[in-house]
This record gives C-alpha cells, sequence and structure tokens, in this order.
C-alpha cells in the first residue's frame, strides 16, 4: 500500500447540534422570516444541511428598527469597558466552540477542514480579543478625543471566509459602540446563525447584533434601508460600485472590500522553495476563493522553468476531497455557480493561447470540485491575467527586471494585495514601496492578523479593515451635535472656533468641516 | 586532481568533478554554494508544522510504526559504555518486543568505533544489510562529537572502525572550518574519510556524514553544508550527534531532504537522509515519514536511504504498537530497557 | 495724469505653464459692484483632460520626493504668497468687495493656513501609520500613501483661502491635483498659479482651471485616471450625480461643505491609502 495514502481521517459532524431550520436573528430571538425559506447544501455532497429563512422588506425593517433601539436605549449608554466585556465573552465563546464552529465552517462552505480549524476559527476569536480592547481606548485611535459611533450599520459579507468575514465586520463596529444589522451570504449562512446562539450565550443585549439570512435582494434591501447610518460591503467589485451609486445621496458612510488580482512576484534570488510554499498558498489556500489570492504569478523570466517545474511537482503531493477529512489540502468549489464561473473562465483562458496545465486529483462524484490548475505562456493581455477567477487557478507571467515586474503588477484596476520573494532586503522595501496594494506580503503570503489593518487600493475599494484604522470605518472624528466648540487645531489668525455641524452626504471620507466665512458676502 | 587549500593531495571527488568541473578549487566550491538559494526559515518552518499536521489513522499508521522501527539506528554512544551494555543493545536490536514476535528488527547499533567489536560479536549470524531484514553496524568515528583533532587521528579513527566491521561510519565535519568559510578543508576531509573507508577488497563502508546542524545554526549554513557533504562523497547526510541541543528538528530535515531531492534530480543519484536526537515519540516520527513521502517520495523510506538516529524512540513506537494489537493503552512495564 | 496700467490676462495654469482655453473662450469676471475686472478662461473638457495628464504624469516625482522636501516647497510658496500679498489684497478686495482689512486677514489666515499644512509632510506618515504589533515572526507596517490625481472643486465663495484650503491638504502627502477655481472669483486662483509657477513646486502638480465647475466636473468625476474626487465647493451643483459618476471607479470622493474647510488631518488623510507591509524575520 501506499503510505502516502493517508487512510481518511474525517472530522465528525456528530459534534454539531445543527437545526432543521434557521429563522432570522433580530432582537435577541430567532424569528421566522417572511420571505421564501431556501436550502443551505454541502458543496462536497450536495446534500440539504439545513432550511434558512429569507428576510424580506418587512423583516429589514424590523431588524434595523431593533439596531436603532439596541444603539439608542441601550449600546450607546454603556461605557467602553462593558462594550469590550461583550466582546471578551464572546471571544471566548468562539474558542469554547471552536471545534464545532470549524466543523459547520467547512460543511457549509467547502474549505478543508484544516483551515477553518487552523486558520479561519483562531482568527475569529482572535479579531474579538483585539477589539474588545480598544471599547474603552477609542480616544487613543488617532480619531481625534471623544470619536463618536455612527449608529447602525449594515453589513453584508462574502461566502469565502463566512465566520471570519462576520467577525470583521461585527468586532470593530460594536467595539466603537455601533449596533449591526448582518447579512451573511447566501450559500453560507450556518456558521453566521451558529454565532447569534453564541451571542445568546453571551447574553449580548437584545437588538445589539442582528443577522438576517437571504441573498442579494436582501442585501440590497438592507444597505439601501433609509436608518442606516453605515454600510459595509465585502464581496465583487461590480456590486461594490452599485453600493457606492445608490448610496451616494444617502449621507451614509461607505467602506468596501472588493476583488483582486493580486501578483505574486519571484525574484531569481527568492529562497525559493520557500517561495514554491508561498505560490501554493497564495493561490490554492481556500481553492483561491480569496480577494487577495495571489493569482498571477510574475516570475523572472531566467527561473521560470525551475519554478514552474517545482511548482508542479509540490502540487503532485496536494490532496483534493471530502473537506471534513483532516488531510484534505483542497476542498470543494462553494456552489455550482462558482465552478460554472472558473470553468468558463479557464476556458477563455485555453482560447487566448495560454497553456493549461492540471494536477492529476481524484474528483468526486458528487459536488463541486475544481482541481488545481495552471497556466504558463500568459501575457498581461489575457482575460486570465486581468479577471479575478476565483477559484484555484493560477496565471503565470514573466518578467525581466524590477521595475517590470511592479509595472505588470499595478497594471490592474484592482490593488489589494501582493507578494515578492527574494533574499535581498533593500529589492524587497524598494519594490513595496512602489507596488499600489493595500497589502504586501514579503516572503509570505495571506497572512492576517486582527492588529493588522486590511484593504485595498483603487477598484478593490476602500477603507482598513484591522488594526487601529479599522476602527475609523465605524467612528465619526468629530463629535456630533455638540454646541460648544470641539478641539481644534490652533492656527494663528483665526478668530475664535467658529461651530461646526454634522451635514450628511459623506462617503468613505472623513466627517464634514465647517467655518463661517470671514468677512462680509455677496 | 584536488581540491587546493594548502597541503594535502587527496583522492579524486567524482560528485565535484562533475558538478563544479575541472576548477576544483576552494573558491570555485565557495561560489557553488554561495550561490545557492536562500531559505526563509519563517516559510521553511510553517511547511514542516503544516506536514506535522497530516492525520495518520488506522492501516496507514501500523505499516508507519513498523516502518520507523526498521528504519531505527539504534544507539549507545556514551563515555560508560561496555560490551555488556553493547550486547544488551543488540539484543534489543534483534528483539524489539519479546512479547511480540512479529515486531520487525532496526536497521543498524550504532555505537563508538571501539564498541564495534562487541556490537559484531553480539550480532553474529545477523549481522549484515538491513535491506535484506539483517542488521548492520554503524560506528560514529572522527574525533565524536567534537571533531577536534588532527586528521591523521580521525582517519585512524575511521580505519580502526572499518577493519573491526563497521558497514557505516558516522562521521562529523569540522564545524571550526565550515563557519571559518574554509571549505575546502572540510571537503578534504570528507573525501578523505571516505577514502578510509574503502576496504581491502575494494568496497567502501557506508559514509554518513554529521553536519551537527545545532552548530551550524542558520539554515543557509546547513543547506550549503549539506552540498557540501554530497559532493565531497557522503551516502548519507546527517543532522546531529545528538550531544548538542538543538538535534534533529523537522524544519532541518525537510531542508536537508530538500537538498537531497534536487540533487537527485539534478544527478538521477539517491543520498540518504538521517535526523539523529530529540526525536522520542512516534507522533514526532511519523511527522518525519510523512515530510519523507512528501518531499522525495516514499521510495525513500526505506534503510539505504532514511535513517532514524534513537535511542528511547523505539520503546515509544512499542507502546503504540501494542495499543494497536491489544486495543488498550500500554506501559513501561511492556517493554524492554537496552 | 494717471498712468496707464497694463491689465493681465489671465490663463488656465496646467503642468506648470499658461495655456489659453483650448476653446478659445473665456468669460467676464466682474467685482461685486459689476463692474468689468478681467477675461477669464473659460476651461473646457479637453483642457480638464490635459491638466489630468499634467497631474499624473508630475505624481511619480512629487510622490516619490520626501516628506521634508515637499514641506520645503511648499513652505516656499509661503513665502512667495507673502512677499506678493498686496496684489492678492487687491483681487480679493476687487471681487469679493470687502474692506482691505477683510482682505488682509484672509491672505494672512490663508498663508498660515498653508504653513500649517507645510508643516505636516514630513510628519503625518508618523500620526496615520504605525506598526501592528502581530502574533508572529514578522515585520509589520502600515503607512499613508497618496492616493495620486485628486480633482477639486474649490469652494465658491472665499477666493483665496478658500482655495489654500483644499489645495494644500490633497498636496501635502504626494498627490497632485486639478482644481476648478471659484466661477465668480477666479482671479486669485491664477495669481496663486503665478506664484506656484515661480516656486519650487513641479509642474503639473498643482493645475488649476478657471470656469464653470458645472461643466467640467462631470468630466473630471468620471475620469478613470483622477483617484479622488473634492467637492468641497460643489454644493450648488448637481454633486450627488458626480458621486455616482466617481463610484464607477471607486474614486475616493469628499462631500461638499458649506463655506471653507477648516484644516485638520483628516482631510489630509482622506486622499491617501493605507499600505500594510509584511516581511518574515528569523536570526536563522
Amino acid at each position: 500500500m501506499s503510505f502516502l495514502e493517508y487512510a481518511a481521517a474525517p472530522e465528525s459532524t456528530a459534534l454539531l447540534n445543527l437545526r432543521d431550520s434557521y429563522g432570522l436573528f433580530i432582537d435577541g430571538e430567532f424569528v421566522d422570516g417572511h420571505g421564501t425559506p431556501f436550502s443551505s447544501v454541502s458543496p462536497a455532497t450536495e446534500k440539504k444541511i439545513a432550511e434558512i429563512a429569507t428576510a424580506n422588506t418587512e423583516d429589514v425593517d424590523v431588524a434595523v428598527a431593533a439596531a436603532r433601539r439596541a444603539y439608542e436605549r441601550t449600546w450607546s449608554k454603556l461605557s467602553g469597558a462593558d462594550r469590550g466585556k461583550y466582546l471578551f465573552r464572546i471571544a471566548r465563546l468562539v474558542q469554547e466552540r471552536s471545534r464545532e464552529l470549524a466543523v459547520a465552517e467547512s460543511l457549509d462552505n467547502g474549505k478543508p477542514i484544516k483551515e477553518s480549524r487552523d486558520v479561519d476559527v483562531p482568527l475569529v476569536a482572535a479579531w474579538f480579543f483585539y477589539y474588545a480592547g480598544w471599547a474603552d481606548k477609542l480616544d487613543y485611535a488617532g480619531l481625534g478625543a471623544n470619536p463618536r459611533a455612527l449608529g447602525v450599520a449594515a453589513q453584508v459579507i462574502p461566502w469565502n471566509f463566512p465566520l471570519l468575514m462576520l467577525a470583521w465586520k461585527i468586532a470593530p463596529a460594536l467595539a466603537a459602540g455601533n449596533t449591526v444589522v448582518l447579512k451573511p451570504a447566501e450559500t453560507t449562512s450556518l456558521t453566521a446563525l451558529l454565532f447569534a446562539e453564541i451571542l445568546q450565550q453571551a447574553d449580548l443585549p437584545k437588538g445589539v447584533v442582528n443577522i438576517i439570512t437571504g441573498d442579494g435582494t436582501t442585501g440590497e434591501l438592507l444597505v439601501n434601508h433609509p436608518d442606516v447610518n453605515k454600510v459595509a460591503f465585502t464581496g465583487s467589485t461590480a456590486v461594490g460600485k452599485a453600493i457606492a451609486r445608490s448610496t451616494a445621496r444617502s449621507g451614509k458612510r461607505l467602506t468596501l472590500e472588493l476583488g483582486g488580482k493580486a501578483a505574486n512576484i519571484v525574484f531569481d534570488d527568492a529562497p525559493i522553495d520557500q517561495a514554491i510554499e508561498g505560490i501554493v498558498n497564495g493561490i490554492f489556500f481556500n481553492q483561491g476563493h480569496v480577494c487577495c489570492a495571489g493569482s498571477r504569478l510574475l516570475v523572472q523570466e531566467n527561473i521560470h522553468d525551475e519554478v514552474v517545474d517545482r511548482l508542479k511537482a509540490r502540487l503532485s503531493t496536494l490532496r483534493l476531497g471530502d473537506p471534513l477529512d483532516k488531510n484534505t489540502d483542497i476542498g470543494a468549489i462553494n456552489s455550482r455557480e462558482q465552478l460554472d464561473r472558473i470553468r468558463e473562465l479557464s476556458d477563455i483562458g485555453d482560447a487566448e493561447g495560454a497553456e493549461r496545465w492540471t494536477a492529476a486529483c481524484d474528483i468526486p462524484a458528487d459536488g463541486f470540485w475544481f482541481a488545481p490548475t495552471i497556466f504558463t505562456k500568459v501575457s498581461t493581455s489575457h482575460r486570465i491575467a486581468r479577471e479575478e477567477i476565483f477559484g484555484p487557478v493560477l496565471s503565470v507571467l514573466t518578467f525581466r527586471t524590477p521595475a517590470e515586474a511592479i509595472a505588470k503588477a499595478n497594471n490592474t484596476p484592482y490593488g489589494l494585495s501582493a507578494g515578492i520573494w527574494s533574499d535581498k532586503g533593500s529589492k524587497i522595501l524598494a519594490v513595496a514601496d512602489q507596488l499600489k496594494a493595500g497589502v504586501v506580503w514579503a516572503n509570505t503570503f495571506n497572512r492576517f492578523d486582527p492588529a493588522s489593518p486590511f484593504g485595498g487600493y483603487k477598484e478593490s475599494g476602500f477603507g482598513r479593515e484591522g488594526g487601529r484604522h479599522g476602527l475609523a470605518a465605524y467612528l465619526d472624528p468629530e463629535a456630533r451635535g455638540l454646541s460648544s466648540a470641539p478641539a481644534r487645531i490652533e492656527t494663528p489668525g483665526l478668530s475664535s472656533a467658529p461651530a461646526r455641524t454634522e451635514t450628511p452626504g459623506l462617503s468613505s471620507a472623513p466627517a464634514r468641516i465647517e467655518t463661517k466665512k470671514k468677512g462680509a458676502t455677496k | 586532481m584536488t581540491i587546493e587549500h594548502g597541503a594535502i593531495e587527496l583522492a579524486p571527488a567524482e560528485r565535484a568533478l562533475r558538478i563544479l568541473g575541472s576548477d576544483l578549487s576552494e573558491k570555485a566550491l565557495r561560489r557553488h554554494l554561495e550561490g545557492l538559494p536562500g531559505v526563509d526559515a519563517v516559510g521553511l518552518e510553517q511547511r514542516a508544522a503544516g506536514l506535522g499536521t497530516r492525520s495518520i489513522k488506522t492501516t496507514s499508521k501500523a505499516w508507519a510504526l513498523d516502518t520507523i522501527i526498521r528504519l531505527i539506528d539504534l544507539t549507545t554512544l556514551e563515555g560508560a559504555d561496555t560490551p555488556g551494555k553493547v550486547r544488551s543493545l543488540v539484543a534489543k536490536a534483534i528483539t524489539p518486543d519479546p512479547g511480540d514476535t512479529s515486531t520487525p528488527r532496526v536497521a543498524a547499533v550504532c555505537v563508538y568505533g571501539d564498541m564495534v567489536g562487541s556490537a559484531v560479536d553480539a550480532l553474529g549470524s545477523l549481522h549484515g544489510d538491513p535491506d535484506d531484514g539483517l542488521i548492520s553496524v554503524a560506528a560514529v568515528a572522527t574525533a565524536f562529537p567534537s571533531g577536534r583533532a588532527s586528521l591523521a587521528v580521525k582517519l585512524a579513527d575511521t580505519r580502526d572502525a572499518v577493519d573491526a566491521g563497521a558497514n557505516e561510519i558516522d562521521m562529523v565535519i569540522d564545524r571550526g572550518a565550515f563557519l571559518s568559510g574554509r571549505y575546502g578543508l572540510v571537503f578534504d576531509q570528507i573525501v578523505a574519510v571516505k577514502e578510509a573507508c574503502r576496504r581491502p577488497d575494494g568496497s567502501f563502508a557506508h559514509l554518513k556524514v554529521i553536519l551537527e546542524t545545532g552548530e551550524l545554526n542558520t539554515y543557509d549554513n546547513v543547506k550549503r553544508a549539506s552540498w557540501l557533504a554530497i559532493l565531497a562523497g557522503g551516502d548519507f547526510i546527517k543532522t546531529s550527534t545528538g550531544k548538542v541541543a538543538p538535534a534533529a528538528t523537522l524544519p532541518v530535515t525537510l531542508l536537508m531532504l530538500e537538498v537531497v531531492r534536487d540533487w537527485h534530480l539534478l544527478t538521477g543519484e539517491k543520498i540518504g537522509v538521517k535526523p539523529a536526537g530529540g526525536i522520542r515519540t512516534s507522533k514526532d516520527a511519523i511527522k518525519y515519514l510523512v515530510t519523507v513521502a512528501e518531499t522525495v517520495g516514499e521510495e525513500w523510506l526505506v534503510p539505504h536511504l532514511f535513517r532514524f538516529g534513537a535511542s528511547s524512540l523505539l520503546n515509544d513506537v512499542l507502546l503504540q504498537r501494542q495499543k494497536i494489537t491489544t486495543g488498550h493503552y500500554s506501559g513501561p512495564d511492556y517493554v524492554t530497557i537496552d | 495724469m494717471t498712468r496707464l496700467t497694463i491689465p493681465k490676462t489671465y490663463k488656465l495654469y496646467i503642468g506648470g505653464k499658461f495655456p489659453r482655453s483650448e476653446s478659445g473662450r473665456t468669460y467676464e469676471v466682474l467685482s461685486t459692484g459689476g463692474a468689468f475686472l478681467a477675461n477669464a478662461a473659460q476651461a473646457s473638457r479637453k483642457d480638464a483632460r490635459d491638466a489630468v495628464v499634467a497631474a499624473r504624469a508630475a505624481v511619480g516625482g512629487w510622490s516619490g520626493a520626501t516628506g521634508y522636501n515637499r514641506g520645503q516647497v511648499l513652505y516656499r510658496i509661503a513665502e512667495l504668497l507673502e512677499g506678493r500679498r498686496a496684489q492678492f489684497v487687491d483681487e480679493i478686495v476687487a471681487g469679493e468687495g470687502v474692506s482691505a482689512a477683510v482682505a488682509s486677514s484672509q491672505v494672512d489666515v490663508a498663508i498660515d493656513t498653508w504653513i500649517w499644512f507645510a508643516g505636516w509632510a514630513d510628519k503625518y506618515v508618523q500620526v496615520a501609520g504605525n506598526g501592528n504589533p502581530v502574533s508572529g515572526p514578522y515585520f509589520n507596517l502600515s503607512t499613508p500613501e497618496p492616493s495620486g490625481v485628486v480633482a477639486v472643486v474649490a469652494p465658491s465663495g472665499s477666493s483665496l483661502l478658500g482655495l489654500v484650503s483644499v489645495i494644500a491638504p490633497a498636496v501635502v502627502t504626494g498627490n497632485t491635483v486639478v482644481v476648478i477655481a471659484s466661477e465668480s472669483l477666479p482671479l486669485p486662483a491664477i495669481s496663486l498659479a503665478e506664484v506656484l509657477a515661480t516656486s519650487d513646486v513641479p509642474g503639473g502638480v498643482i493645475n488649476i482651471l478657471t470656469g464653470s465647475a458645472a461643466e467640467i466636473a462631470p468630466w473630471l468625476a468620471s475620469h478613470a485616471d483622477v483617484n479622488g474626487l473634492d467637492l468641497a465647493g460643489a454644493e450648488s451643483l448637481d454633486w450627488v450625480e458626480l458621486q455616482i459618476a466617481a463610484a464607477d471607479t471607486l474614486k475616493r470622493v469628499l462631500a461638499p461643505v458649506t463655506g471653507v474647510p477648516a484644516p485638520s488631518i483628516d482631510r489630509m488623510l482622506a486622499f491617501t491609502e493605507t499600505k500594510t507591509v509584511w516581511h518574515t524575520k528569523s536570526l536563522i
């Protein structure tokens, strides 16, 4: 027998206590949704997991109203220290139930249990821990003294890291004093609903967090709801733009975390074996369903063949299969729609003249699967070098000089992340300086940490999640509605501090600043 | 043709000639070693940790445990070693578990050069090639563990062990010379020791080259030393003497396997790897098997290409083996000391 | 007998030069009393396009300069403004119809505001950036970088101070700007351009267009090579449409303000992007 067979080591779903159907979590309780419910299926087996409610217009209204009530009557009256304590409780509960959450995540999303157990869920707990500590220290966040919460935040998250994206949204919002209505992605509602149970266990005041399930229509209703002060969206660039348009006149603050087509740049003086690991991790981790995936390999031309050979050899030890098997490296594609899209774009890659190579994998009969694939001979003019595939497909391009690498890396409307591999520090720092990307990883890739700000340049969105910078999305640097003049910068020549008023009409930017006109006007 | 470092003329180093060409100077050697791609420690350690998460169950596990036993160099390297101690070790090597005769034998016993005779006597007819199910005798030599002695002394140490019947020689490189950049000296010593492994009938005792990775300290140094040892004629590259911490670690072994993999890609030749010291549990040893399988392939999991330098590991493997057989946890009273 | 004056021709300021509008158009600038002051160039969309080209060309050098260097350049502009006080006072009195004392005060504040921002050039990174204590062997640093080219609709009612209050915060961090000056009060804008032209600021860093914001702004709002849009003075325009147009390329947008925006670090940071760099750390 082959030792590399590694007899199946499946994680058990027996430790899950799932309901047959879930309602909406509003005002601290599960209530019926009034839209048409839908099924959530396991993408590895296509079997139904549970029935999920859909929130219709009425439900969205109720949820937002609950969040508003909670904000005005409860949450805004708590001290930062108390908000922090609730967040600490949530972090602890996540840790306590981490195994259950990891299994549920892999079941619902399709990602390997190894990832949900070792990456997703630990980061979720860490995110809540990190922001718990900020709740009573907002004065030190660099947003001036007494930054104020915005009110009710509408949050829409994607299916690729369901529980982690939820943590990225809820933790800073609550720490900053806002209340939340969050809509998980249609294909991955399960862990959000389990999280709602955790909120009950944490005794979080009702209405502070509301979780409403549904599809894109529910999301649209939510972000366009007039009584929402803040919109945070992670998802496709196309939808992000639509939200930017629809919130233009509303005065709602907006942050967007959208798509990417990151360049992973490997220089000829890279630590080669670790670079191979970084390439693999960059595009095949989470089946490539990562906005910051290193989907373009920019390899220095003189080591192209060696790198591609080593890459292919390395891919031969990746194991594709049951997400709940602890030895699985590549899980299922999240949905049929996504699988179709990956196939379509890969076919375009063939048609454009790139050369396709696919790792030999046994593909299970049921479920949605795509074996790790590499396209070589890709040029900057190819669609597979420009469009986000969001799957385990790597496009390989070459470059000759650092300047050319930078030019090719930046030649995209996106700007979320990038990787640089070299043993030369001065080169790494200089290249990092020039890359138009919100996150630059040097000699590593796909590292996330609640203390580290994440977000994009250009059409990858605006605003940051994580770190001190992540608070800015949920705070107003200026006090609203104060009659006395708040602190301001002393500028010689200016008269006494003029009154300031807060007026709606903001996008991602800081509060409006108003001064009286100097002298008479006509 | 020789490496010019100053004084001694030595036997030709065939691999080095092939790779470096006719310019076999220390300068050429140095350029080659320093031109190797660097190693990022964080990435290397993460890859090793990832390999360590492989979950081995049931049938794979039983096979893994037996394989570990078959790959052990059962070791005693103490100043207090006596013929009696060596006999006891050999008995354990032959019969790891008296309560279960299905238990495989270890690959070799590893002793000091002056104990080789005792080991050979104790093995009797079972002394031979582990690929054939017999047990070989490995001797540490070259002023093990420090290596701080003249070349003449180190070669005499080697020859004595070979003459006494050692099938394998575990030599130490001159770490002082390596760390001060005298790669040529290190190279020449390995070549000379390999020559000292030559038997009257023309065959060679197998040479394992101990890098002492704990003293080399950086992964870049380990990578260079691995290449150097292979170029100079080593049959195996070995991590440690076991007398210095850190001894074998999963990342360092992974790195050495990557060198061996690259050498194989370059020349078609297979070099062995031996992590030694610090591997005490089956759980850890299994991680090494996984690392071998996923780096160079399962074909390396044979005695002439992979060994564990260990003493207490064997009993932990036996305990695990007993659990699989009996279905319940075992205890120290049910395994023998050596 | 009073001496005949030489009236100034007011042109656009693009790429460090003073071209007329490619459309050849001008419009009358009147005093508050209705007296003719000058013909100002009426910028066309092609002028705006050219300005964006000039601004983009200048981004590399300006954002690549050290903060210290940018601060020095901006400080020199303040020096030159100071030297030109009288000219600005005259233009403000004529255009806004205020007293010389009030105009003088505006000039004072404008210069002081400019200096306040100049001093930030080599400091804002320290306030807005920081190391991040990630839990792993990584060096991790977040720093703000300029967004690139910013289009600005300057406040309409304050000819010099309004202008300065929107230009300075954008360029301190390394952005380059295309500014649409107040349509009714454009003259100090072009005089400011003269100051810029004689200072050390590289051509293209600040480009000033005079004319109709209603006509020009939409072209800038939809321009794919513009990264930011400051609608400070766009309150009377259909600014929501501008914001919607800007959403197509996800520009960073600041909404209109009433009057003159006060100096603030937030305005400076509005057109920056935070970049976070991770690097492995190991002794071995």
